[in-house]
């Protein structure tokens, strides 16, 4: 009981505030003031071109990440799982990225990235990948692409361990049997190691995804309010913050949720019939 | 609620004794040496006064410090007595806060620079003092003018068509990452500096006039970004569309760019020790736009207005009026190259031995021209957003000045409700 007490304050109370706050005229500046405008938030959101703008990218920045994580993590993760000498520090090393604070990552990147004096730009015209030097996170089309290496580069480990720990719970009676009768690795891969890691596979996916979906720091970082890549969040916090519009801001912050929400029942459900199937 | 759970801090940290004397808190900002000045000044004040004085830190990031300003004052606390606010905020927060003129006599506040009082007085409440300035300025590097015998640009053609034979010269003489001019064309504030720069110097306008016209979609507004988006790519490198004020800061100091705009900031920077362009600096005022047109430099920089629900307005005036005042204003000018608002500093020799280019950016600062923010009040974000969102898209190539300056100008028009903001 105390803890639902809890819970209801910290997270109940802001949530029901933030959401009737959508319904309103409110200024960050003068909260008290708000008068109840119905749906206008709403139907204002709804007709924003640039909310649809940062919705796209934001979905597109979620799937593409998420995917290319989990792929490169599920190899890393078999890769560790074999013994070799070192294993325990190579473990330790591959969390770096996923330590460093979002901010100095991105601002890191951000001067790699760079057009001029950046060391990516200088590393591909060494190896002859490109003529001229490429403004990364300047030009539209590889701007997002820019900030979903980031991303990948940042989280890959993470995933990688979350994987890493599923597998050693993997029962080794199946391996067992499976290296007397000589399958092929492929196959046991495929046949016996996907499905049995299908459920942590399952729950570090929502994890992955529900943080991507909600991605704040890294693209303001790199790229501020720009539209090419402007995201959900950026573009909620402008509003709010940067406008002072608190209604407006919150009306956006409830949409976010809501979508989130979206994804998240229909995830649920299709993981659900993949299981009863 | 809020308001319940501050006054329940504040009365664990005073451990509920309620002070028999008064004491004021002020905020100030924390980057480089800011902090260290701002303390000298409030103990020397103290000192004198017997009146305690807090320092209350403030995120350095002028957003994150805006965001916590507008929370403070919209719970009507007394936490703080003294802000330091950016030089376009007193529009928004005007009415949380008081009139000084109240308390800072006429006289003195006609020796600071006219630009800033104008820029501070809300429907006539002085509501904030001037404390430092920046205004926008150009860089360049005076070994490579020198070299290829030119003189500082006067014209943003001139700029133009120097930046673009340095550059391909160095390029072929064996520095092939050499660029002729950077600025901030990243979407954000800065961005909006440098366009009204642009479109100022050609006789184009700030954006909204004094009256709260819009006033952006003419030819010479125009004509100046046209010339703008030509240097993408040709004097300009195509990333600079995402360059802030450090990310072209590094392009020039690491003596690969002939010109710069930025702030004064970027002058002891790239005169450290370790700079590999020290001593090869020049600074001047903005080019003009053209034959008609005149320099420009966006006003940038910080005031010390004081809070409505402050419980010492008189003794937090005071301070004020002591921290803006001639002597410690050169005393962190003369410390820490703080650029006074006081124009008589500009000509005393202590100020110039230690900074000498406060001198020559002397005229840069009195003309610096304001952002429209006074007149827009809480619309000044919108209104600046819209305005760089514009800026970028022809920058980028996305669409001609003379296709997107007309929506700007109707989508402002609407957001002004018919001027009146």
């Amino acid at each position: 009981m105390p803890m639902l007490m809890v819970l209801a304050l910290v997270a109940g109370w802001p949530l029901i505030k933030t959401i009737a706050y959508g319904f309103t005229d409110a200024s960050l500046i003068d909260p008290e003031s708000a008068n109840f405008i119905g749906l206008d938030n709403f139907t204002y959101l709804l007709q924003d071109s640039y909310w649809w703008s940062s919705v796209w990218n934001t979905v597109v920045f979620a799937v593409v990440s998420v995917s290319l994580e989990t792929v490169l993590g599920l190899i890393i993760a078999l890769t560790l799982h074999a013994h070799f000498p070192g294993r325990g520090g190579l473990r330790a090393a591959i969390l770096i990225p996923w330590a460093i604070p979002t901010v100095v990552s991105a601002q890191m990147w951000n001067w790699m990235y760079n057009d001029v004096f950046g060391v990516l730009n200088h590393v591909f015209l060494l190896l002859g990948l490109i003529d001229d030097p490429v403004a990364w996170t300047a030009s539209p089309d590889t701007a997002l692409l820019s900030i979903i290496i980031v991303d990948v580069w940042k989280t890959t480990p993470f995933m990688a361990l979350l994987l890493l720990a599923g597998l050693q719970m993997l029962p080794q009676e199946c391996y067992e049997s499976a290296r007397i009768d000589g399958v092929h690795p492929i196959k046991v891969f495929f046949r016996i190691t996907l499905p049995l890691l299908k459920p942590t596979l399952m729950v570090a996916i929502i994890f992955r995804l529900l943080d991507a979906l909600r991605v704040f720091d890294l693209v303001y970082v790199m790229s501020g309010n720009n539209h090419n890549t402007m995201s959900m969040s950026v573009y909620a916090r402008q509003q709010l913050i940067d406008f002072g519009g608190l209604g407006f801001g919150s009306a956006a912050s409830t949409l976010i949720f809501l979508i989130i929400a979206l994804f998240t029942i229909m995830y649920l459900s299709v993981a659900r019939v993949g299981r009863e199937s | 609620m809020r308001r319940m759970a501050l006054t329940l801090l504040l009365v664990l940290f005073c451990g509920g004794v309620v002070a028999e004397n008064a004491s004021l808190s002020i905020s100030c900002g924390a980057l480089g040496v800011e902090l260290q000045l701002c303390q000298q000044g409030v103990d020397h004040w103290s000192s004198q006064t017997g009146v305690e004085v807090n320092i209350v830190s403030t995120p350095n990031s002028s957003s994150e410090r805006f965001a916590l300003y507008q929370q403070i004052l919209a719970s009507r606390s007394s936490d703080i007595d003294i802000l330091q606010i950016d030089v376009v905020w007193p529009g928004t927060l005007a009415p949380h806060l008081i009139d000084l003129s109240a308390y800072i006599d006429k006289d003195l506040t006609r020796q600071y620079f006219k630009t800033l009082i104008t820029n501070n007085t809300i429907d006539d409440r002085l509501v904030a003092m001037p404390w430092f300035t920046v205004a926008g300025v150009l860089y360049y590097r005076s070994d490579l003018l020198e070299k290829y015998e030119f003189n500082p640009p006067e014209t943003w053609r001139q700029l133009t068509s120097m930046a673009r034979h340095i550059q391909n010269a160095e390029r072929e003489a064996g520095s092939p990452r050499m660029q002729g001019f950077v600025f901030q064309a990243k979407g954000y504030e800065g961005l909006t500096c440098n366009a009204l720069e642009w479109i100022d110097s050609f006789g184009g306008g700030t954006l909204v006039n004094q009256r709260g016209d819009v006033t952006i979609g003419n030819p010479r507004a125009i004509a100046a970004l046209d010339l703008a988006a030509s240097w993408i790519g040709d004097i300009a490198p195509q990333g600079v569309l995402n360059y802030d004020e450090e990310q072209s800061r590094g392009v020039f100091q690491s003596g690969n760019a002939v010109f710069m705009r930025n702030w004064p900031y970027a002058w002891a920077l790239g005169n450290a020790a370790d700079s590999p362009v020290r001593g090869q600096i020049g600074v001047v005022a903005l080019p003009r736009g053209g034959d008609q047109g005149h320099h420009s430099g966006v006003l940038g920089g910080w005031q010390l207005a004081v809070s409505k629900y402050s419980k010492h307005p008189q003794l937090a005036a005071n301070l004020v009026q002591y921290l803006t005042s001639y002597a410690e204003q050169k005393r962190r000018a003369t410390v820490g190259s703080y650029n006074p608002t006081i124009p008589e500093l500009y000509r005393d020799p202590d100020v110039l031995k230690a900074t000498p280019f406060l001198g020559t950016l002397y005229k840069s600062f009195e003309q610096a021209v304001a952002r429209p923010s006074r007149i827009t009040g809480d619309q000044y974000a919108r209104v600046s957003a819209e305005f760089y969102y514009a800026v970028h898209e022809v920058l980028a190539g996305k669409k001609s000045a003379a296709a997107a300056l007309p929506g700007l100008q109707r989508k402002l028009e609407r957001l002004s409700r018919g001027g009146q903001w």
